[in-house]
């Protein structure tokens, strides 16, 4: 009898709740989000979506693996008047490139995100790091690089000009396919002041310069286009130093056990976070807008870092910083943004590369068919 | 089968030095690998001229071949375990054969007597092509089955694998790819679009291809471009154009648009097999059947559509495979609700290079030799129950 009652209100209850959250302030029950794919969408999966989910019955998050595409697929849906995206996972870059566009909204940051829990308001906690008024920062990645540490015999690289240096290190090095960071550490070897870095760039003699100094070690260079490509070459030993993201380099050597390591000199910061496209209907818009204010607080962005070696947007979440979800180390050391690494580091100059993108590319381009 | 030319053994010179080349060719490959290529060709030229010539001084064949095969095995176990002894026991083997094919001119054997010595060496040129040819068709789907099998998650041959020590070989990926949600879901929307856009293309296409054997329908060279033409127009320009009227009338993004989408891509093959094997279809059956009270329904399935199954079987094969591959179009028309295998296959490949993808390629290798060799089987059955062919 007694188990009979407490099953009734049991179920009356349950579903009592599922219908109040189902409607709950008219907020649509199912989302669509698009991120990268991988081990960088199973950390946001963890760490905001589940948690999110497990608040809000009889909400469907529905994950998407497009976010390399997002710039093309948004104006499609655009076009055709069929916008089936809630939330976009994207690059600085083309968040901004997409807000220009008029298809992201813009964000009013302290009304609509959390403030940080030591009492800032939410611009003061992002800080420079809202490089765009429909940008929600989420994370600091870096662009760094791996060496083989069984191939550079008894003088592990220190510095980033190790990569234009064939004597010490012979063999081949792999680095990304395009002109951006690659320009900046050439000229940063070529005796460029980092201060002026982009006052060289800019000019026709500074951007020969730099590709002078790139082609001193073009036949030993591979090139690569995707995140994953530098990880297999350096599995391989097909390279002896590369650059890539810093969470592939963190999944290689302490994930996989390969025989790398990381050189942290002249990193390059940038910044993934969200975009919310223009157009939604209301009730999936406010959807959005609820999930994005848990999803973007302090605890949130921290125990993102449990899973995944990307430093947190925020800088009230940085003493939160614990231990790796699986492998149980510290993860703080492998922060791109942990002191000891940041020594010496090049944020990724936006405004420049959207004023001279097209021009360097084409140079760069035309540099590598020669 | 029966020699056609008598053969003997002949002057043990040429076949030394062709043994010698065949033996530069290889210890050229080992030396490279050694990053020693000059020294490889040199050791490799010597080492299996003085073998091709012990050989031809032994009376017995059996003796020498064996000799040399229990030799190599010593040498090659001694040289790099058991890896070294598995790639010595089967250069032994190849070339205690060479060794005697050519010296006792078996290379004869089976050509007619009256061949010029060019004739006989253009001949087994031509075999050596195809060989070619082959090789580089197969090799690169060979390779990937033993990778698929690899411990690490990288596309590389560790050097466990390559001294074939089992802990250097794992399952885990045939596991991830059954266990992992997202390929599963990949599987079953796979198994749930082309076996769809297979029934509807078949249908059509069959259809099509019958109007359009018939000798009255006006227009007939334009309609059948405008249905080929999914096949010729570059796929992403179809892909594209599907998308924008998709979006409009509310099919992007549905099962149903995929499968509309992907019986388009497989129409074209289904027509131009059944309009082949209409050509062969005598149009007096159905007259005759007509004459004899058939409805045109009846007669199609009981005449016409028994006569040219083998072709609606194998554009049906055809649309099937097209759909089962294809990524382009499903990446525009599809979303995340139908994931293909290829499109999971896609992201997997661009987002991190992890073995699966081999293992899923290994199985779908295995799924098309099946269902190739199963129609082929059954194609050739119903050939031989017609007696088209003779056996």
């Amino acid at each position: 009898m007694k188990f009979t009652i407490t099953f009734l209100v049991s179920s009356a209850l349950s579903l009592a709740g599922s219908i109040g959250f189902a409607n709950e302030e008219g907020m649509a029950d199912s989302m669509t989000v698009v991120s990268w794919g991988g081990a960088y969408q199973k950390s946001q999966q963890r760490a905001y979506s589940e948690p999110y989910a497990a608040k809000h019955d009889g909400l469907t998050v529905i994950w998407d693996e497009s976010s390399a595409e997002a710039v093309a697929k948004l104006r499609a849906m655009n076009e055709a008047g069929n916008v089936t995206w809630d939330l976009v996972d994207a690059v600085a870059a083309d968040a901004i490139r997409l807000c220009d566009e008029g298809l992201a909204m813009e964000i009013n940051h302290d009304e609509m995100l959390a403030p940080g829990d030591d009492g800032s308001t939410a611009t003061e906690d992002f800080g420079d790091l809202l490089v765009s008024d429909c940008f929600i920062p989420q994370i600091v990645y870096s662009t760094t690089f791996g060496y083989r540490t069984d191939l550079v015999g008894n003088t592990p690289p220190e510095n980033v000009c190790a990569i234009f240096d064939l004597e010490t290190y012979p063999g081949k090095r792999s680095l990304e396919k395009r002109p951006v960071n690659n320009m900046e550490w050439a000229l940063l070897c070529d005796g460029v002041e980092k201060d002026n870095l982009y006052d060289v760039l800019a000019t026709e003699e500074g951007q020969n310069q730099a590709l002078a100094k790139l082609d001193t070690i073009k036949d030993n260079v591979v090139w690569w286009s995707a995140g994953a490509d530098t990880p297999q070459l350096l599995a391989d030993g097909e390279v002896v130093i590369g650059s890539t993201y810093n969470g592939r380099l963190f999944s290689v050597i302490e994930e996989q056990g390969q025989p790398v390591s990381m050189l942290w000199d002249a990193q390059v910061f940038d910044l993934d976070g969200w975009i919310i496209p223009t157009g939604l209907p209301e009730d999936r818009r406010a959807r959005v807008v609820d999930f994005l204010r848990f999803a973007t607080d302090t605890q949130r962005l921290a125990d993102q870092a449990k899973f995944i070696s990307y430093g947190p947007a925020r800088a009230s979440s940085a003493p939160l910083i614990g231990k790796h979800a699986d492998l149980g180390i510290e993860m703080a050391p492998h922060m791109p943004t942990d002191p000891a690494n940041a020594k010496n580091t090049i944020l990724f100059n936006y405004e420049f590369w959207a004023d001279y993108r097209d021009d360097i590319d084409a140079k760069f381009q035309a540099w590598l068919a020669r | 089968m029966g020699a056609l030319t008598p053969v003997k053994r002949a002057n043990p010179i040429f076949c030394v030095s062709v043994v010698a080349l065949f033996g530069a060719v290889i210890g050229l490959f080992f030396g490279i690998a050694q990053n020693q290529g000059l020294l490889g060709l040199i050791f490799g030229t010597f080492l299996s001229g003085a073998v091709a010539y012990g050989c031809t001084r032994m009376k017995k064949e059996k003796t020498a071949r064996w000799g040399l095969v229990i030799v190599s095995t010593l040498f090659g176990f001694y040289w790099n375990g058991f890896t070294g002894l598995i790639i010595s026991v089967i250069l032994a083997f190849l070339f205690g054969w060479l060794i005697f094919w050519l010296f006792e001119s078996r290379y004869r054997m089976r050509l007619a007597s009256y061949l010029t010595p060019i004739q006989v060496l253009w001949h087994y040129t031509f075999l050596v092509i195809c060989g070619f040819v082959f090789f580089f068709l197969i090799t690169p789907i060979i390779v990937v089955m033993p990778l698929s099998f690899n411990a690490q998650d990288f596309f590389t041959f560790t050097p466990e694998m390559l001294q074939l020590q089992p802990e250097g070989y794992s399952l885990k990926h045939y596991k991830d790819f059954f266990i992992s949600d997202d390929w599963r879901q990949a599987l079953r929307n796979s198994f749930l679009i082309a076996p769809m856009a297979t029934v509807l293309s078949v249908g059509f296409g069959t259809l099509a291809a019958i109007g359009l054997s018939q000798p009255h329908v006006p227009a007939k060279r334009i309609i059948t471009a405008i249905l080929i033409s999914p096949m010729i127009v570059p796929l992403i320009i179809s892909a594209a154009g599907m998308y924008f009227f998709y979006s409009r009338v509310g099919l992007q993004g549905t099962y149903w648009g995929v499968v509309l989408a992907h019986a388009a891509l497989g129409i074209p093959f289904v027509i131009i097999t059944v309009t082949a094997t209409l050509v062969g279809f005598d149009q007096s059956l159905t007259r005759a059947a007509a004459s004899m009270g058939a409805s045109p329904v009846i007669t199609f399935f009981r005449v016409q559509m028994p006569l040219i199954l083998p072709g609606v079987i194998s554009g049906g094969l055809f649309a099937f495979i097209t759909s089962f591959d294809e990524v382009v179009v499903v990446l525009f028309v599809g979303s995340v609700g139908q994931q293909t295998l290829p499109w999971q296959m896609f992201t997997g490949l661009r987002e991190q290079i992890s073995p699966t993808i081999l293992a899923v390629a290994t199985i779908l290798v295995i799924i098309s030799i099946l269902l190739l060799s199963t129609v082929e089987m059954l194609r050739r059955r119903s050939e031989r129950l017609r007696g088209m062919t003779p056996g």
